[in-house]
């Protein structure tokens, strides 16, 4: 595997390993930081490293999978939940793996403290607003029930997806931080064996 | 069998697998590799083997279910 600089402020360290196909060179610069953009944003943390095919390679398919997710249930399957009913945070793990994604997951916070902490309605026509459960049908049911039954499976499919959006990330996030798991070649082994003068095999210190 | 296969097919969630399948194997492929090529030759093989895994699953159950 690519391995990060020892010292993560020194850009110029660079790792350097080999496969089948790749001899390459890769410029880490400072792997903690470029982790933190990768989570922030899908493949921003390749491009602060410069490897801008493998950046909208990871942004297109992290943001198309979350976004066609959150598309299924008209934005709500991701959204942030602590209720009696409906823990999405953090015992369960919808939210922790949709969080993988970073910045795009934001919404469902700030629509958490407005609609369940304050006891507002949510912004932007309920995007990523977590069920408010005064809100209840003529024959009883919570929005969450209702949810459920308006978009039946879809909402499934958009939980999961989202969550394996969040989860691919966290695989980005580790490629920017230690970059590719390569297979590594023992360069050493093509080197000839360093002659031994004394003739007895033993070439330590006597 | 087959007819049964495409029957389900047809008209349930077996469509969301291939968005699913395409990215997971992207992302794994780029994962592994640096550039494009082998990205998408590993990514290539990743999928064919997610799909075989679950047509070998797929065939474990109907057998279970035609032989019972």
């Amino acid at each position: 595997m690519a391995k990060p600089s020892p010292s993560p402020s020194s850009h110029a360290t660079s790792s350097h390993a080999r496969g089948p196909y790749d001899d390459i060179e890769i410029d880490l610069r400072n792997p903690v930081l470029a982790g933190v953009f990768a989570w922030l944003w899908p493949g921003a943390g390749h491009f602060y490293q410069r490897r801008y095919a493998k950046g909208c390679l990871f942004m297109v398919c992290v943001l198309s999978t979350f976004f066609y997710g959150l598309a299924l249930a008209d934005g709500k399957g991701v959204y942030v939940s602590w209720q009696e009913n409906d823990k999405r945070w953090p015992f369960v793990a919808q939210f922790v793996c949709q969080a993988g994604v970073g910045l795009p997951v934001l919404p469902a916070v700030i629509q958490n403290r407005r609609v369940l902490v304050e006891g507002r309605d949510p912004l932007w026509s309920g995007w990523m607003a977590p069920p408010n459960p005064r809100n209840r049908d003529r024959f009883g049911k919570d929005e969450l029930a209702q949810w459920h039954e308006k978009y039946n499976s879809a909402f499934e499919m958009a939980t999961l997806y989202t969550m394996i959006a969040g989860l691919l990330n966290v695989l980005a996030i580790y490629d920017a931080y230690a970059g590719p798991f390569l297979m590594p070649v023992e360069e050493e082994s093509d080197k000839p064996p360093p002659e031994d003068d004394s003739g007895n095999g033993n070439s330590g210190p006597s | 069998m087959s007819g049964l296969f495409f029957a389900v097919l047809g008209h349930n969630q077996l469509w969301y697998m291939f968005p699913l399948i395409v990215t997971i194997s992207l992302v794994y492929g780029a994962t592994r590799h640096e550039h494009l090529l082998p990205i998408l030759d590993q990514s290539v093989r990743f999928g064919a083997w997610i799909i075989g895994f679950m047509l070998m699953i797929y065939c474990v159950f109907a057998t279970i279910s035609w032989w019972t």
